[in-house]
Protein backbone atom coordinates (compact mmCIF):
# COMPACT_ATOMS: atom_id res chain seq x y z
CA UNK A 1 0.00 0.00 0.00
CA UNK A 2 1.37 3.42 -0.83
CA UNK A 3 1.77 6.06 1.88
CA UNK A 4 -1.00 8.26 0.48
CA UNK A 5 -3.62 5.55 0.97
CA UNK A 6 -2.24 4.72 4.39
CA UNK A 7 -2.32 8.39 5.37
CA UNK A 8 -5.88 8.67 4.13
CA UNK A 9 -6.98 5.66 6.15
CA UNK A 10 -5.22 6.97 9.26
CA UNK A 11 -6.77 10.42 8.84
CA UNK A 12 -10.24 9.01 8.18
CA UNK A 13 -9.97 6.87 11.32
CA UNK A 14 -8.75 9.89 13.30
CA UNK A 15 -11.58 12.11 12.08
CA UNK A 16 -14.29 9.52 12.78
CA UNK A 17 -13.02 8.60 16.23
CA UNK A 18 -12.47 12.23 17.20
CA UNK A 19 -15.92 13.21 15.94
CA UNK A 20 -17.49 10.40 17.95
CA UNK A 21 -15.72 11.65 21.06
CA UNK A 22 -16.88 15.21 20.35
CA UNK A 23 -20.51 14.18 20.76
CA UNK A 24 -20.09 11.43 23.34
CA UNK A 25 -17.56 12.93 25.75
CA UNK A 26 -19.02 13.82 29.11
CA UNK A 27 -16.64 16.69 29.59
CA UNK A 28 -17.23 19.68 27.36
CA UNK A 29 -13.59 20.73 27.38
CA UNK A 30 -12.61 17.30 26.08
CA UNK A 31 -15.27 17.68 23.39
CA UNK A 32 -13.69 20.94 22.29
CA UNK A 33 -10.23 19.36 22.12
CA UNK A 34 -11.54 16.42 20.09
CA UNK A 35 -13.28 18.87 17.77
CA UNK A 36 -9.91 20.48 17.13
CA UNK A 37 -8.45 17.04 16.40
CA UNK A 38 -11.25 16.29 13.93
CA UNK A 39 -10.84 19.65 12.17
CA UNK A 40 -7.10 19.09 11.96
CA UNK A 41 -7.76 15.70 10.40
CA UNK A 42 -9.89 17.39 7.75
CA UNK A 43 -6.98 19.73 7.05
CA UNK A 44 -4.84 16.62 6.58
CA UNK A 45 -7.34 15.32 4.01
CA UNK A 46 -7.04 18.64 2.16
CA UNK A 47 -3.26 18.19 2.09
CA UNK A 48 -3.67 14.70 0.63
CA UNK A 49 -5.94 16.17 -2.05
CA UNK A 50 -3.11 18.56 -2.94
CA UNK A 51 -5.00 21.61 -1.73
CA UNK A 52 -2.45 22.99 0.77
CA UNK A 53 -3.94 26.48 0.71
CA UNK A 54 -7.30 25.13 1.80
CA UNK A 55 -5.59 23.08 4.51
CA UNK A 56 -3.79 26.12 5.88
CA UNK A 57 -6.98 28.16 5.78
CA UNK A 58 -8.82 25.35 7.57
CA UNK A 59 -6.26 25.24 10.36
CA UNK A 60 -5.97 29.02 10.58
CA UNK A 61 -9.71 29.65 10.76
CA UNK A 62 -11.21 26.59 12.42
CA UNK A 63 -8.41 25.55 14.73
CA UNK A 64 -6.79 28.93 15.25
CA UNK A 65 -9.80 31.16 15.65
CA UNK A 66 -13.12 29.38 16.10
CA UNK A 67 -11.95 26.54 18.34
CA UNK A 68 -9.96 28.85 20.55
CA UNK A 69 -13.00 31.08 20.99
CA UNK A 70 -15.04 28.00 21.88
CA UNK A 71 -12.49 26.86 24.45
CA UNK A 72 -12.41 30.38 25.79
CA UNK A 73 -16.17 30.36 26.24
CA UNK A 74 -16.01 26.93 27.90
CA UNK A 75 -13.32 28.11 30.29
CA UNK A 76 -15.31 31.22 31.19
CA UNK A 77 -18.30 29.13 32.20
CA UNK A 78 -16.59 27.22 34.97
CA UNK A 79 -19.53 25.11 36.05
CA UNK A 80 -19.95 23.63 32.58
CA UNK A 81 -16.29 22.78 32.36
CA UNK A 82 -15.98 20.59 35.41
CA UNK A 83 -19.50 19.17 35.62
CA UNK A 84 -20.55 15.86 34.12
CA UNK A 85 -22.98 16.92 31.47
CA UNK A 86 -26.14 15.12 30.50
CA UNK A 87 -26.28 14.81 26.74
CA UNK A 88 -29.77 13.41 26.39
CA UNK A 89 -33.23 14.60 27.30
CA UNK A 90 -36.83 13.50 26.74
CA UNK A 91 -36.60 14.37 23.04
CA UNK A 92 -34.39 11.40 22.16
CA UNK A 93 -36.96 9.57 19.93
CA UNK A 94 -37.71 12.72 17.88
CA UNK A 95 -34.04 13.53 17.52
CA UNK A 96 -33.27 9.97 16.47
CA UNK A 97 -36.03 10.10 13.85
CA UNK A 98 -34.85 13.42 12.42
CA UNK A 99 -31.21 12.39 12.27
CA UNK A 100 -32.04 9.03 10.69
CA UNK A 101 -34.13 10.84 8.07
CA UNK A 102 -31.25 13.22 7.41
CA UNK A 103 -28.86 10.28 7.12
CA UNK A 104 -31.12 8.57 4.56
CA UNK A 105 -31.43 11.78 2.51
CA UNK A 106 -27.67 12.34 2.59
CA UNK A 107 -26.83 8.77 1.65
CA UNK A 108 -29.41 8.84 -1.15
CA UNK A 109 -28.09 12.10 -2.62
CA UNK A 110 -24.51 10.83 -2.28
CA UNK A 111 -25.52 7.68 -4.11
CA UNK A 112 -27.31 9.58 -6.86
CA UNK A 113 -24.76 12.31 -7.51
CA UNK A 114 -22.09 11.39 -10.01
CA UNK A 115 -18.78 12.53 -8.53
CA UNK A 116 -16.67 13.95 -11.35
CA UNK A 117 -13.04 12.92 -11.37
CA UNK A 118 -10.46 14.47 -13.58
CA UNK A 119 -7.07 13.30 -14.69
CA UNK A 120 -5.80 16.88 -14.84
CA UNK A 121 -3.01 17.75 -12.44
CA UNK A 122 -4.01 19.88 -9.44
CA UNK A 123 -3.47 23.60 -9.79
CA UNK A 124 -0.19 24.68 -8.25
CA UNK A 125 -0.20 27.99 -6.43
CA UNK A 126 -3.94 27.79 -5.84
CA UNK A 127 -3.80 30.57 -3.27
CA UNK A 128 -2.69 33.07 -5.87
CA UNK A 129 -5.39 32.09 -8.36
CA UNK A 130 -7.97 32.14 -5.60
CA UNK A 131 -6.92 35.68 -4.69
CA UNK A 132 -7.09 36.80 -8.30
CA UNK A 133 -10.58 35.38 -8.70
CA UNK A 134 -11.72 37.02 -5.47
CA UNK A 135 -10.64 40.43 -6.71
CA UNK A 136 -11.86 40.08 -10.31
CA UNK A 137 -14.65 37.69 -11.14
CA UNK A 138 -16.10 37.24 -7.67
CA UNK A 139 -15.41 40.69 -6.30
CA UNK A 140 -19.08 41.43 -5.59
CA UNK A 141 -19.82 38.34 -3.46
CA UNK A 142 -16.48 38.82 -1.77
CA UNK A 143 -17.32 42.42 -0.84
CA UNK A 144 -20.83 41.47 0.25
CA UNK A 145 -19.41 38.84 2.61
CA UNK A 146 -16.96 41.41 3.95
CA UNK A 147 -19.78 43.87 4.65
CA UNK A 148 -21.83 41.10 6.26
CA UNK A 149 -18.95 40.17 8.56
CA UNK A 150 -18.37 43.83 9.41
CA UNK A 151 -22.06 44.21 10.25
CA UNK A 152 -21.92 41.15 12.47
CA UNK A 153 -18.84 42.55 14.18
CA UNK A 154 -20.47 45.92 14.86
CA UNK A 155 -23.67 44.18 15.95
CA UNK A 156 -21.74 42.06 18.45
CA UNK A 157 -20.06 45.20 19.78
CA UNK A 158 -23.39 47.01 20.15
CA UNK A 159 -24.90 44.07 22.02
CA UNK A 160 -21.87 43.62 24.22
CA UNK A 161 -21.19 47.24 25.00
CA UNK A 162 -22.49 48.39 28.33
CA UNK A 163 -23.83 51.89 27.97
CA UNK A 164 -24.57 53.07 31.53
CA UNK A 165 -27.51 55.27 30.52
CA UNK A 166 -29.09 52.71 28.23
CA UNK A 167 -28.60 50.00 30.85
CA UNK A 168 -30.39 51.99 33.52
CA UNK A 169 -33.17 52.91 31.09
CA UNK A 170 -33.54 49.27 30.15
CA UNK A 171 -33.77 48.38 33.85
CA UNK A 172 -36.77 50.65 34.18
CA UNK A 173 -38.63 49.90 30.99
CA UNK A 174 -37.80 46.33 30.04
CA UNK A 175 -38.15 44.38 33.24
CA UNK A 176 -39.04 41.26 31.30
CA UNK A 177 -35.42 40.72 30.24
CA UNK A 178 -33.74 38.83 33.08
CA UNK A 179 -30.71 40.67 34.39
CA UNK A 180 -28.58 37.56 34.14
CA UNK A 181 -29.11 37.33 30.42
CA UNK A 182 -27.99 40.90 29.92
CA UNK A 183 -24.91 40.17 31.97
CA UNK A 184 -24.16 37.13 29.88
CA UNK A 185 -24.39 39.27 26.75
CA UNK A 186 -21.91 41.66 28.30
CA UNK A 187 -19.51 38.83 29.05
CA UNK B 1 41.24 31.53 4.03
CA UNK B 2 38.75 29.43 2.14
CA UNK B 3 41.39 26.74 1.62
CA UNK B 4 41.57 26.15 5.37
CA UNK B 5 37.88 25.43 5.73
CA UNK B 6 36.66 22.09 4.36
CA UNK B 7 34.70 22.58 1.17
CA UNK B 8 31.73 20.69 2.59
CA UNK B 9 31.13 23.30 5.27
CA UNK B 10 31.18 26.11 2.74
CA UNK B 11 28.75 24.31 0.51
CA UNK B 12 26.51 22.67 3.05
CA UNK B 13 23.66 22.52 0.57
CA UNK B 14 25.69 20.31 -1.79
CA UNK B 15 26.63 18.05 1.12
CA UNK B 16 22.99 17.76 2.16
CA UNK B 17 21.98 17.08 -1.44
CA UNK B 18 24.59 14.32 -1.71
CA UNK B 19 23.44 12.68 1.51
CA UNK B 20 19.78 12.91 0.46
CA UNK B 21 20.62 11.34 -2.92
CA UNK B 22 22.60 8.58 -1.23
CA UNK B 23 19.67 7.81 1.07
CA UNK B 24 17.33 7.79 -1.90
CA UNK B 25 19.63 5.41 -3.79
CA UNK B 26 19.78 3.01 -0.82
CA UNK B 27 16.01 3.08 -0.38
CA UNK B 28 15.36 2.53 -4.06
CA UNK B 29 17.85 -0.34 -3.89
CA UNK B 30 15.63 -2.00 -1.28
CA UNK B 31 12.77 -1.63 -3.73
CA UNK B 32 10.61 1.08 -2.20
CA UNK B 33 8.30 3.25 -4.30
CA UNK B 34 9.06 6.94 -4.88
CA UNK B 35 6.38 8.05 -2.42
CA UNK B 36 7.99 6.02 0.38
CA UNK B 37 11.43 7.35 -0.53
CA UNK B 38 10.20 10.94 -0.28
CA UNK B 39 8.45 10.19 3.00
CA UNK B 40 11.58 8.67 4.55
CA UNK B 41 13.77 11.47 3.23
CA UNK B 42 11.43 14.07 4.74
CA UNK B 43 11.32 12.20 8.05
CA UNK B 44 15.11 12.16 8.25
CA UNK B 45 15.22 15.85 7.35
CA UNK B 46 12.71 16.58 10.11
CA UNK B 47 14.83 14.65 12.62
CA UNK B 48 17.90 16.64 11.59
CA UNK B 49 15.99 19.89 12.04
CA UNK B 50 14.74 18.81 15.48
CA UNK B 51 18.30 17.96 16.51
CA UNK B 52 19.48 21.33 15.20
CA UNK B 53 16.67 23.07 17.08
CA UNK B 54 17.67 21.31 20.30
CA UNK B 55 21.26 22.48 19.93
CA UNK B 56 20.11 26.02 19.17
CA UNK B 57 17.94 26.02 22.28
CA UNK B 58 20.84 24.84 24.45
CA UNK B 59 22.85 27.76 23.16
CA UNK B 60 20.02 30.32 23.41
CA UNK B 61 19.23 29.49 27.03
CA UNK B 62 22.84 30.08 28.00
CA UNK B 63 22.99 33.23 25.88
CA UNK B 64 19.83 34.64 27.40
CA UNK B 65 21.16 34.04 30.91
CA UNK B 66 24.45 35.72 30.05
CA UNK B 67 22.81 38.70 28.35
CA UNK B 68 20.30 39.21 31.14
CA UNK B 69 23.10 38.97 33.68
CA UNK B 70 25.27 41.53 31.93
CA UNK B 71 22.33 43.89 31.44
CA UNK B 72 21.72 43.65 35.18
CA UNK B 73 25.45 44.08 35.99
CA UNK B 74 25.86 40.47 37.06
CA UNK B 75 28.03 37.70 35.67
CA UNK B 76 25.44 34.97 35.23
CA UNK B 77 26.45 31.30 35.10
CA UNK B 78 30.24 31.02 35.40
CA UNK B 79 31.01 27.61 36.90
CA UNK B 80 30.25 24.91 34.33
CA UNK B 81 32.50 25.20 31.31
CA UNK B 82 33.89 28.39 29.81
CA UNK B 83 31.80 31.27 31.25
CA UNK B 84 29.13 28.71 32.12
CA UNK B 85 28.71 27.54 28.53
CA UNK B 86 27.84 24.00 29.64
CA UNK B 87 25.38 25.15 32.30
CA UNK B 88 22.34 24.46 30.10
CA UNK B 89 23.46 20.91 29.44
CA UNK B 90 23.79 20.35 33.18
CA UNK B 91 20.33 21.85 33.70
CA UNK B 92 18.86 19.70 30.94
CA UNK B 93 20.32 16.54 32.49
CA UNK B 94 18.90 17.58 35.84
CA UNK B 95 15.43 18.12 34.34
CA UNK B 96 15.55 14.74 32.59
CA UNK B 97 16.38 12.97 35.83
CA UNK B 98 13.62 14.60 37.84
CA UNK B 99 10.57 12.69 38.91
CA UNK B 100 7.62 13.29 36.61
CA UNK B 101 5.00 14.56 39.06
CA UNK B 102 1.36 14.57 38.05
CA UNK B 103 -0.80 16.34 40.64
CA UNK B 104 -3.84 14.40 41.88
CA UNK B 105 -6.64 16.58 40.58
CA UNK B 106 -5.42 17.37 37.09
CA UNK B 107 -7.21 16.25 33.97
CA UNK B 108 -4.68 13.55 33.11
CA UNK B 109 -4.87 13.10 29.33
CA UNK B 110 -5.01 16.82 28.64
CA UNK B 111 -2.31 17.56 31.21
CA UNK B 112 -0.12 14.97 29.47
CA UNK B 113 -0.68 16.17 25.89
CA UNK B 114 -0.43 19.92 26.46
CA UNK B 115 3.40 20.18 26.60
CA UNK B 116 3.77 17.77 23.67
CA UNK B 117 1.38 19.79 21.50
CA UNK B 118 3.14 23.05 22.37
CA UNK B 119 6.52 21.55 21.56
CA UNK B 120 5.41 19.96 18.29
CA UNK B 121 3.82 23.21 17.13
CA UNK B 122 7.06 25.06 17.87
CA UNK B 123 9.18 22.51 15.98
CA UNK B 124 6.79 22.24 13.03
CA UNK B 125 7.55 25.85 12.08
CA UNK B 126 11.14 24.88 11.30
CA UNK B 127 10.04 22.72 8.38
CA UNK B 128 9.55 25.72 6.11
CA UNK B 129 12.38 27.95 7.26
CA UNK B 130 15.16 28.27 4.65
CA UNK B 131 18.32 27.89 6.74
CA UNK B 132 20.51 28.48 3.70
CA UNK B 133 20.63 28.05 -0.02
CA UNK B 134 18.85 24.75 -0.61
CA UNK B 135 18.68 24.06 3.13
CA UNK B 136 14.97 23.73 3.70
CA UNK B 137 13.03 20.64 4.64
CA UNK B 138 10.08 21.40 2.40
CA UNK B 139 9.51 24.48 0.26
CA UNK B 140 5.74 24.62 0.54
CA UNK B 141 4.12 27.08 -1.81
CA UNK B 142 1.96 28.23 1.10
CA UNK B 143 5.11 28.64 3.26
CA UNK B 144 4.35 31.66 5.40
CA UNK B 145 0.66 30.80 5.65
CA UNK B 146 1.65 27.36 6.93
CA UNK B 147 3.75 29.00 9.63
CA UNK B 148 0.89 31.28 10.65
CA UNK B 149 -1.54 28.40 10.90
CA UNK B 150 0.72 25.88 12.65
CA UNK B 151 1.67 28.36 15.36
CA UNK B 152 -1.95 28.53 16.47
CA UNK B 153 -1.48 25.09 18.02
CA UNK B 154 0.83 26.68 20.56
CA UNK B 155 -2.13 28.58 22.01
CA UNK B 156 -4.20 25.43 22.23
CA UNK B 157 -1.35 23.74 24.07
CA UNK B 158 -1.16 26.64 26.54
CA UNK B 159 -4.94 26.63 27.02
CA UNK B 160 -4.89 22.88 27.61
CA UNK B 161 -2.09 23.26 30.13
CA UNK B 162 -3.88 26.10 31.90
CA UNK B 163 -7.22 24.35 32.09
CA UNK B 164 -6.10 20.83 32.92
CA UNK B 165 -3.81 21.92 35.76
CA UNK B 166 -6.88 22.64 37.91
CA UNK B 167 -5.17 25.63 39.46
CA UNK B 168 -6.41 29.20 39.42
CA UNK B 169 -3.05 30.68 38.49
CA UNK B 170 -2.63 28.24 35.63
CA UNK B 171 -6.16 28.97 34.44
CA UNK B 172 -5.57 32.72 34.53
CA UNK B 173 -2.36 32.22 32.60
CA UNK B 174 -4.21 30.18 30.00
CA UNK B 175 -6.87 32.88 29.69
CA UNK B 176 -4.34 35.61 29.26
CA UNK B 177 -2.40 33.69 26.66
CA UNK B 178 -5.52 32.98 24.61
CA UNK B 179 -6.68 36.59 24.68
CA UNK B 180 -3.20 37.85 23.92
CA UNK B 181 -2.43 35.51 21.06
CA UNK B 182 -5.79 35.98 19.37
CA UNK B 183 -5.33 39.76 19.55
CA UNK B 184 -1.75 39.88 18.33
CA UNK B 185 -2.20 37.29 15.59
CA UNK B 186 -4.23 39.78 13.57
CA UNK B 187 -1.63 42.58 13.29
CA UNK B 188 1.09 39.97 12.75
CA UNK B 189 -0.73 38.40 9.81
CA UNK B 190 -1.44 41.86 8.36
CA UNK B 191 2.21 42.87 8.69
CA UNK B 192 3.29 39.71 6.87
CA UNK B 193 0.66 40.45 4.21
CA UNK B 194 2.48 43.70 3.43
CA UNK B 195 5.56 41.71 2.43
CA UNK B 196 3.50 39.16 0.54
CA UNK B 197 1.93 41.97 -1.51
CA UNK B 198 5.43 42.81 -2.76
CA UNK B 199 6.64 39.26 -3.24
CA UNK B 200 3.44 37.97 -4.88
CA UNK B 201 4.21 34.59 -3.37
CA UNK B 202 3.91 32.78 -0.04
CA UNK B 203 6.87 30.47 -0.59
CA UNK B 204 9.73 31.19 1.81
CA UNK B 205 12.39 30.26 -0.75
CA UNK B 206 10.90 32.61 -3.34
CA UNK B 207 10.72 35.44 -0.80
CA UNK B 208 14.44 35.03 -0.09
CA UNK B 209 15.29 34.77 -3.79
CA UNK B 210 13.68 38.13 -4.43
CA UNK B 211 15.98 39.88 -1.93
CA UNK B 212 19.18 39.44 -3.90
CA UNK B 213 21.11 42.37 -2.52
CA UNK B 214 21.19 44.63 0.50
CA UNK B 215 19.01 47.25 -1.23
CA UNK B 216 16.32 44.69 -2.04
CA UNK B 217 15.70 43.77 1.58
CA UNK B 218 12.03 44.20 2.32
CA UNK B 219 12.73 46.11 5.49
CA UNK B 220 13.41 49.18 3.36
CA UNK B 221 10.01 48.89 1.73
CA UNK B 222 8.19 47.64 4.81
CA UNK B 223 9.57 49.52 7.83
CA UNK B 224 6.16 49.83 9.52
CA UNK B 225 5.38 46.22 8.72
CA UNK B 226 8.66 45.12 10.28
CA UNK B 227 8.05 46.99 13.53
CA UNK B 228 4.49 45.71 13.76
CA UNK B 229 5.67 42.17 13.03
CA UNK B 230 8.39 42.24 15.67
CA UNK B 231 6.08 43.61 18.37
CA UNK B 232 3.25 41.22 17.54
CA UNK B 233 5.62 38.26 17.30
CA UNK B 234 7.14 39.07 20.70
CA UNK B 235 3.64 39.04 22.12
CA UNK B 236 2.85 35.79 20.31
CA UNK B 237 5.62 33.94 22.09
CA UNK B 238 4.79 35.46 25.48
CA UNK B 239 8.05 37.27 26.06
CA UNK B 240 8.46 40.36 28.21
CA UNK B 241 7.03 43.02 27.88
CA UNK B 242 4.15 40.72 26.91
CA UNK B 243 4.77 37.84 29.32
CA UNK B 244 1.45 38.17 31.13
CA UNK B 245 0.49 34.50 30.68
CA UNK B 246 3.34 33.44 32.95
CA UNK B 247 3.88 36.66 34.90
CA UNK B 248 5.96 35.27 37.76
CA UNK B 249 5.17 38.02 40.22
CA UNK B 250 1.40 37.67 39.80
CA UNK B 251 0.66 34.12 38.67
CA UNK B 252 3.53 32.04 40.15
CA UNK B 253 4.40 30.70 36.69
CA UNK B 254 1.09 30.96 34.84
CA UNK B 255 0.20 27.91 32.80
CA UNK B 256 3.39 26.02 33.74
CA UNK B 257 2.75 26.31 37.50
CA UNK B 258 1.88 22.62 37.96
CA UNK B 259 4.44 21.24 35.54
CA UNK B 260 7.77 19.80 36.51
CA UNK B 261 10.60 17.70 35.14
CA UNK B 262 10.49 16.78 31.48
CA UNK B 263 7.07 18.29 30.85
CA UNK B 264 8.27 21.64 32.14
CA UNK B 265 11.36 21.26 29.98
CA UNK B 266 9.18 20.86 26.90
CA UNK B 267 7.40 24.16 27.58
CA UNK B 268 10.74 25.78 28.16
CA UNK B 269 12.13 24.30 24.95
CA UNK B 270 9.09 25.45 22.97
CA UNK B 271 9.49 28.97 24.30
CA UNK B 272 13.07 29.23 23.04
CA UNK B 273 12.23 27.50 19.78
CA UNK B 274 9.59 30.15 19.22
CA UNK B 275 12.09 32.88 20.02
CA UNK B 276 14.45 31.57 17.37
CA UNK B 277 11.76 30.98 14.77
CA UNK B 278 10.36 34.51 15.18
CA UNK B 279 13.77 35.90 14.42
CA UNK B 280 14.29 33.43 11.58
CA UNK B 281 11.00 34.45 9.98
CA UNK B 282 11.91 38.13 10.36
CA UNK B 283 15.26 37.38 8.71
CA UNK B 284 13.56 35.61 5.85
CA UNK B 285 10.87 38.19 5.28
CA UNK B 286 12.69 41.44 5.94
CA UNK B 287 16.47 40.88 5.89
CA UNK B 288 17.08 38.80 2.80
CA UNK B 289 17.26 35.43 4.53
CA UNK B 290 20.49 33.62 3.68
CA UNK B 291 21.56 36.10 1.00
CA UNK B 292 24.93 37.74 1.64
CA UNK B 293 28.42 38.05 0.21
CA UNK B 294 31.59 36.00 0.97
CA UNK B 295 30.30 33.80 3.81
CA UNK B 296 28.31 30.60 3.15
CA UNK B 297 24.56 31.08 3.02
CA UNK B 298 23.73 29.22 6.24
CA UNK B 299 26.25 31.34 8.13
CA UNK B 300 24.57 34.54 6.94
CA UNK B 301 21.25 33.17 8.00
CA UNK B 302 22.53 32.31 11.48
CA UNK B 303 24.24 35.70 11.88
CA UNK B 304 21.14 37.67 10.94
CA UNK B 305 18.84 35.48 13.01
CA UNK B 306 21.04 35.58 16.10
CA UNK B 307 21.23 39.37 15.87
CA UNK B 308 17.43 39.37 15.84
CA UNK B 309 17.40 37.05 18.85
CA UNK B 310 19.80 39.34 20.65
CA UNK B 311 17.52 42.34 20.07
CA UNK B 312 14.55 40.38 21.42
CA UNK B 313 16.53 39.44 24.54
CA UNK B 314 17.69 43.01 24.94
CA UNK B 315 14.07 44.17 24.84
CA UNK B 316 13.05 41.48 27.31
CA UNK B 317 15.55 42.57 29.92
CA UNK B 318 14.96 46.28 29.41
CA UNK B 319 11.22 46.86 29.53
CA UNK B 320 8.75 46.13 32.33
CA UNK B 321 5.64 44.04 31.80
CA UNK B 322 2.45 45.66 30.46
CA UNK B 323 -0.86 45.61 32.28
CA UNK B 324 -3.67 43.48 30.80
CA UNK B 325 -5.70 46.49 29.67
CA UNK B 326 -2.62 48.18 28.21
CA UNK B 327 -1.85 44.98 26.36
CA UNK B 328 -5.25 44.79 24.71
CA UNK B 329 -5.42 48.53 24.07
CA UNK B 330 -2.03 48.48 22.44
CA UNK B 331 -2.98 45.62 20.09
CA UNK B 332 -6.33 46.98 18.97
CA UNK B 333 -5.81 50.74 19.15
CA UNK B 334 -2.24 51.01 17.92
CA UNK B 335 -0.87 47.90 16.23
CA UNK B 336 -3.94 47.03 14.19
CA UNK B 337 -4.43 50.54 12.74
CA UNK B 338 -0.70 50.73 12.06
CA UNK B 339 -0.85 47.43 10.19
CA UNK B 340 -3.81 48.66 8.15
CA UNK B 341 -2.05 51.92 7.31
CA UNK B 342 0.94 49.86 6.24
CA UNK B 343 -1.24 47.74 3.97
CA UNK B 344 -2.82 50.78 2.32
CA UNK B 345 0.58 52.45 1.84
CA UNK B 346 1.96 49.23 0.37
CA UNK B 347 -0.96 49.02 -2.04
CA UNK B 348 -0.42 52.65 -3.09
CA UNK B 349 3.33 52.08 -3.55
CA UNK B 350 2.72 49.04 -5.71
CA UNK B 351 0.06 50.83 -7.74
CA UNK B 352 2.26 53.89 -8.33
CA UNK B 353 5.76 52.47 -8.79
CA UNK B 354 5.41 48.86 -9.93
Amino acid sequence: MDPITLAFLALAFLIIVASLFVVSSRNIFHSAIFLILALFGVAGIFVLLEAPFLAAAQVLIYVGAISILMIFAVMLTARIADGQLRYTNEQVPTGLLVSLGLLVVMLYSLWQTPIPTSAAAPVSGAGRKLGELFLTQYVLPFEIISVLLLTALIGALVIAKKDPRAASAADDSAADVPARERERAVV
Amino acid sequence: MTALIPQSILELDKLVRTIADAIAAVLQGIGLGPAWVTLIQLSIACLVVIAFAAVVVLFLVWWERKISAHIQMRLGPMRVGWHGALQTIADAVKLLQKEDITPTNVDRPIYFWAPILTFVAAVAVYVTIPFGKGLIVSDLNIGILYILSITTFTVIGLLMAGWSSNNKYALLGGFRSAAQVISYEVPMALAIMGVVMFTQTLSMVEIVNQQQSFTHWYIWRQPIGFVVYMIAATAECNRTPFDLPEADSELVAGFVTEYSGMKFAMFFLAEFLNLFSISAIATTLFFGGWQGPFLPSWMWFMIKTLIGVFVLMWVRWTYPRLRVDQLMGFAWRFLLPAAFVNLILTGLLIAVFL
